[in-house]
């Protein structure tokens, strides 16, 4: 990153010659040219930041009053909400924090989707993008485990069987999965390492994500090539610094709104009961953020086939790069596509929906359309676009959509006397 | 620019910004420090309550309160005596027995000398006290500092006899 920072204090000039860890900061948070043009929707990368950090902190010290056995784990949650100075404080922020991070992240990747930002020369952005979010799905899931309610018990026990669709080796895995021949104290203790591990994994992707980013730069809501250090771009600090803090003030409240109003809507009554490895709860769902893909997995009437295809509904977004053919970013651009766009989300909170409910009647058979479309946009759809949509013309610069036709007459009038 | 020395608009909103975010990380750090001191079932088993019905003159039990040892002893006439003739002048952390006391009978303080949080021993050193083994502090009848590190004479911790036979620490 070019920057013409200079360090001016004695302190600052000393550090910044032998470590530039001031230049690199000026360079990558201050002086960063961002097109002038990005929306509200670009401001999920700085909550995102937010949510990690939020979720890294209030899970060490929740951590400091954890006891991950099996025959602890539930009373030592109980006496983190009863007992440990504002403990309730911190693990509804915890608990919260963790689907307010989903939220986050769907909105973010939706963004992507609708402009175009995992082309070309973003791939790579992208893809890092997909392993933070197969992250996330494991650190999420491992700390739902944690409370030894009974939906973190049976949820465990459902997600770890997923493992013995594998032929031959299915049961050897689930049984190492495990450290023993059912869910209990050896995987909860596991559970909790990685649970710990796992966000500073993420961490380290979204320093290699932010990394990405800044060598080609921003996408935009035109999706064209802005020319790096023209009109077309602003310095990142005070212009994108003060939207985004904006954004994430917002994001708070309703954050804020969940932790202390209904900490508990998001989560799961039965999980305020201990684990029970001898009775299963009536009714089995996931995290609401886990639905789509839940749905997904009870659609298909095979249990190996089910998980295949649980797990490929993920993975294929790792290959959208170039499953989508169209060299125009913008789906402002693209009238085609931003209507399949449109279905696939609603497609998408549909299997949320269908995830929710019985897996029995028509749910099922709705779960199976929702869920052939859902690939059908991806393999079909997306491909053949690309060779079929008439798109609209690009403009020329990111400035000329906000001009008027009025400005637009004036200057070509200007331009041609 | 004559006015640059005026505040402007940006002065007040970048220090109207930091003020609010110092007042909001202030806010942030206080559960995130106080979740470390002492939790609300650690403070239900502040204080122990002890029957020394069983306890004869020149023995002494230890006990467990709030993790610490405390030492109850039953002095001897003797032992008495001894604690209240020393001189005051004599005394590293100067203080007279009838101030370490409610009944001279009882002897109550937690076990934990003052140097380095080691336990001493009863009935040893040179003053007929106690004695610790890990730098060689010297107590007497009183629990008082008389020679080695220790900086103070060993503590007393809040108590009341609740009847004859029964003390309820802290």
């Amino acid at each position: 990153m070019s920057t013409d920072y200079k360090p001016q204090s004695a302190v600052a000039k000393w550090i910044d010659k032998r470590l530039p860890l001031i230049t690199l900061f000026n360079g990558h948070l201050m002086q960063y040219p961002t097109p002038k043009n990005l929306n509200y929707w670009w401001t999920f990368g700085g909550i995102l930041t937010f949510c990690l950090v939020t979720q890294i902190i209030t899970g060490l010290v929740l951590a400091m009053h954890y006891i991950a056995d099996a025959d602890l784990a539930f009373s030592s949650v109980e006496h983190i909400m009863r007992d440990v100075n504002y403990g309730w404080l911190l693990r509804y922020i915890h608990a919260n924090g963790a689907s307010m991070f989903f939220i986050a992240v769907y909105i973010h990747m939706a963004r992507s989707l609708f402009y175009g930002s995992y082309k070309e020369p973003r791939e790579l952005i992208w893809i890092i993008g997909v392993f933070i979010f197969l992250l996330m799905i494991a650190t999420a899931f491992m700390g739902y485990v944690l409370p030894w309610g009974q939906m973190s018990f049976w949820g465990a026990t459902v997600i770890t069987n997923l493992f013995s669709a594998i032929p031959v080796f299915g049961e050897s895995i689930t049984n190492w999965l495990w450290g023993g021949y059912s869910v209990g104290s050896p995987l909860l203790t596991r559970f909790f390492t990685l649970h710990y591990l796992l966000p500073f994994l993420i961490f380290g992707l979204v320093i290699l994500h932010v990394w990405a980013l800044h060598v080609p730069g921003n996408n935009n809501p035109e999706g064209i090539d802005v020319v790096q250090g023209s009109q077309d771009t602003v310095p990142f600090h005070p212009h994108y610094v003060v939207k985004d803090v904006f954004a994430l003030l917002i994001f708070m409240i309703i954050f804020a709104g969940f932790v202390f109003f209904t900490p508990n809507l998001l989560g799961h009554t039965d999980n305020y009961i201990q684990a029970n490895p001898l009775q299963t709860p009536e009714h089995i769902v996931p995290e609401w953020y886990f639905l789509p893909f839940y749905a997904i997995l009870r659609a298909i009437p095979d249990k190996l086939g089910g998980v295949i295809m649980m797990v490929s509904a993920i993975a294929i977004l790792a290959f959208l790069p170039w499953l989508d053919t169209s060299k125009v970013r913008s789906a402002k651009y693209r009238p085609l596509f931003k209507q399949f766009y449109w279905i696939f989300l609603a497609n998408f909170l549909l299997l949320g929906y269908l995830g929710a409910q019985p897996a029995e009647g028509i749910y099922v058979i709705i779960s199976r359309i929702a869920t052939i479309y859902y690939f059908v946009h991806f393999v079909i759809i997306l491909p053949v676009l690309g060779f079929v949509e008439k798109t609209k013309p690009l403009p020329k610069s990111i400035s000329e959509p906000v001009l008027n036709e009025k400005e637009r007459a004036v200057k070509a009038a200007t331009a041609s006397a | 620019m004559s006015d640059s020395k005026a505040v402007t608009r940006r002065n007040f909103l970048y220090i109207s910004t930091a003020a609010f975010s110092a007042a909001g990380a202030a806010a942030i750090g206080i559960p995130l420090v106080s979740q470390m001191n002492p939790d609300a079932s650690v403070k239900a088993l502040a204080s122990t309550e002890v029957d020394v019905s069983t306890i004869v003159p020149g023995q002494s039990i230890t006990v467990l309160w709030r993790g610490k040892p405390v030492f109850i002893r039953r002095r001897t006439e003797v032992e008495i005596a001894e604690a209240k003739e020393v001189k005051i002048e004599d005394l590293p952390d100067p203080e007279i027995d009838d101030n370490r006391v409610q009944n001279p009978e009882w002897l109550v303080m937690v076990g934990i000398c003052t140097h380095l949080g080691c336990i001493p021993l009863g009935n040893k050193g040179d003053y007929n006290g106690w004695f610790c083994p890990c730098h060689g502090s010297h107590y007497d009848t009183s629990g008082r500092i008389r020679k080695g590190p220790a900086p103070t004479n060993l503590e007393i911790p809040d108590y009341v006899f609740l009847d004859d036979n029964t003390i309820k620490i802290g």
